[in-house]
């Protein structure tokens, strides 16, 4: 017992009488201590940190400290993956840069709500701005893989801090990083997986490329009967109504557009066998896209789903100086009349734009989605290594 | 009023005249659109399930419900009056409020009683009753070959349920209302 007792590394969780409790190297056992002994005393040199509480060991409600094996399974998949996705990147010949997270001007995206910071900074709710920047630099392929915040996101598709890859390619289309996308799932599939196949619920989904794709007017038409995205908000309300989608108060284009997308689309997005790539987005969607020079009403825009979940949104990159002011203060209105908190439009950002950024192309990941997909998980906080439900 | 950030299982709202409770809720947000909370609702006086999407500034009316416990006291012509344990306030109900199950309901047993705009709009009776048999044939022998292998007995609160055949007059039974099933026999 003595020659046993040598060989333990670890510490004393716990006392309770005669017992108590260590955790070693090779798992936890409970071991006989002598009566008496008190937190910060030395038992057999292990020290005591605190005395049990009583009852039973390890404690049913333990895993705070001790993560189910499903959800340590799942972490250590989240670490392949990002490998994958690092390894990916490099052997392309991208940078891998690290972005500020605290910046004076946050996503000005209407339905983005940035995390103050403090000393009058924000969190970034993406690493966009700071990465045109590093294009206008002379940076030509970089890849950021880091947080970013979002208030109020939480569901099982949504933590508030959660981990974006986000990549940019100069003198590129759109068409050089949606291969990129596709070769990433695909790659970081078999890398946890051994498999070009993603899991969601009980289906099994191929993610070997190419993906089928389809135009935003074709999924809007084909599955919610909507097909006037031309016009304007009354316009579109009309056909709302005539393919009895409940709007409930929405006046807003945008607020429409994804009444119809969220009741109708997305369900429909949810039962496919595989990816999709939804491209062409009308122009009111366009937020940092440029306008598609063959086809007038579109800009370049792709969103890739998998099982419903949207992955990624890429754009062929705005890169207009005056354009973009303009969309700008077009968001910084909208944002007024919601009630939103107006930062102010990134001059840097503006004036990089205005030195020159090469024809760009850019995508935006969740890594954390693209874990729940290669992992099975059914939610985002299964594969999270700390959930804002566990701060 | 209540906003998307109120939702969650058992609030209780009111649309289109009709009072419902949240059963299912989901955060969905499109990366570049307004966050909608995907919600299931159940209309407490149809029991009918409804989905909606709210949108996030959307806002939802309270209803004014409340679901208090109260005695069944007695049967009077088609109502039946209960009376609250606490106050002892008597309410009166017509069967067709309670629905089917009020053949399942014996003297003093305790139900939760739905009110609306304070007024009474349902019955919950608990999930399982105790009920003796008045009355049953005893098994037909051949019957089992056809796979009919119960037989009906009638309760003493009037009721009729599918019985095993070994069932007989004055045992007790565990009922399930929900089902208004027979579970089991019990000593008693």
């Amino acid at each position: 017992m003595d020659d046993d007792r040598a060989r333990l590394r670890g510490r004393i969780l716990w006392r309770d009488g005669e017992r108590a409790g260590l955790r070693t190297e090779a798992g936890d056992l409970v071991i006989a201590a002598p009566p008496g002994a008190r937190a910060g005393d030395l038992v057999d040199g292990h020290e005591v940190v605190r005395a049990h509480p009583g009852g039973e060991y390890p404690r049913p409600d333990s895993e705070v400290a001790r993560l189910p094996r499903a959800r340590l399974d799942a972490l250590a998949a989240r670490a392949r993956a990002t490998a994958a996705v690092r390894a990916f990147f490099a052997a392309r010949g991208f940078v891998e840069v690290d972005v500020p997270l605290r910046v004076r001007t946050p996503g000005l995206e209407v339905h983005l709500d940035a995390v103050p910071a403090g000393e009058g900074r924000w969190l970034i709710t993406s690493p966009e701005y700071q990465m045109k920047r590093l294009l206008a630099a002379g940076l030509e392929r970089i890849v950021a893989v880091c947080r970013c915040f979002r208030a109020g996101e939480v569901g099982a598709q949504h933590e508030p801090e959660f981990t974006m890859i986000e990549w940019y390619r100069a003198w590129a289309d759109l068409d050089a990083v949606l291969a990129d996308t596709e070769e990433l799932v695909a790659e970081v599939a078999r890398a946890v997986r051994g498999a070009q196949a993603v899991v969601v619920g009980d289906r099994v989904i191929d993610v070997t490329p190419p993906w089928p794709r389809m135009t935003v007017a074709e999924a809007m038409a084909r599955w919610a009967g909507v097909s006037a995205l031309d016009g304007d908000e009354a316009e579109l309300a009309r056909a709302l109504a005539a393919a009895g989608i409940d709007a409930g108060t929405a006046r807003a284009w945008d607020d429409l557009f994804y009444a119809a997308f969220v009741s109708r689309v997305e369900p429909q997005l949810a039962a496919l066998e595989r990816p999709l790539v939804l491209l062409d987005w009308p122009v009111r969607l366009g937020a940092l896209a440029r306008r598609c020079p063959e086809r007038p009403g579109v800009v370049e825009r792709f969103e890739a789903y998998i099982a419903g979940v949207e992955l990624c949104n890429a754009f062929g990159e705005l890169v207009d100086p005056v354009e973009q002011r303009a969309r700008f203060e077009e968001d910084r209105r909208q944002r007024a009349a919601r009630g939103k908190p107006v930062h102010a439009v990134d001059d840097r950002l503006i004036a990089a734009l205005e030195e020159g950024i090469p024809p760009s192309a850019g995508n935006a990941l969740g890594l954390d989605r693209l874990v729940m997909l290669v992992t099975g998980a059914a939610s985002i906080r299964s594969v999270a290594w700390f959930t804002d439900a566990e701060l | 009023m209540y906003d998307t950030s109120d939702i969650r299982k058992g609030l209780k709202v009111l649309m289109d005249g009709h009072p419902y409770t949240v059963i299912e809720f989901q955060f969905v947000k499109p990366g570049k659109g307004a966050a909608f909370t995907r919600t299931k609702f159940k209309n407490l006086l149809t029991g009918g399930v409804v989905e909606k999407n709210i949108r996030s500034g959307e806002k939802l009316e309270p209803a004014n419900v409340e679901d208090k416990t109260m005695q069944f006291l007695y049967k009077e012509g088609d109502d039946f009056v209960f009376m609250d344990p606490k106050t002892y306030e008597q309410v009166t109900i017509a069967a067709e409020t309670i629905g089917d199950d009020h053949d399942l309901m014996k003297d003093n047993i305790e139900v939760q009683v739905l009110f609306f705009n304070e007024r009474s709009v349902g019955v919950t009776l608990p999930n399982f009753v105790l009920l003796r048999v008045t009355g049953t044939e005893g098994g037909v022998a051949g019957n089992t070959a056809a796979g009919n292998v119960t037989k009906p007995a009638t309760l003493e609160t009037g009721a009729v349920v599918a019985v095993p055949l070994f069932i007989n007059e004055g045992d007790l039974l565990k009922i399930d209302t929900r089902e208004r099933a027979y579970v089991e026999r019990v000593k008693g």
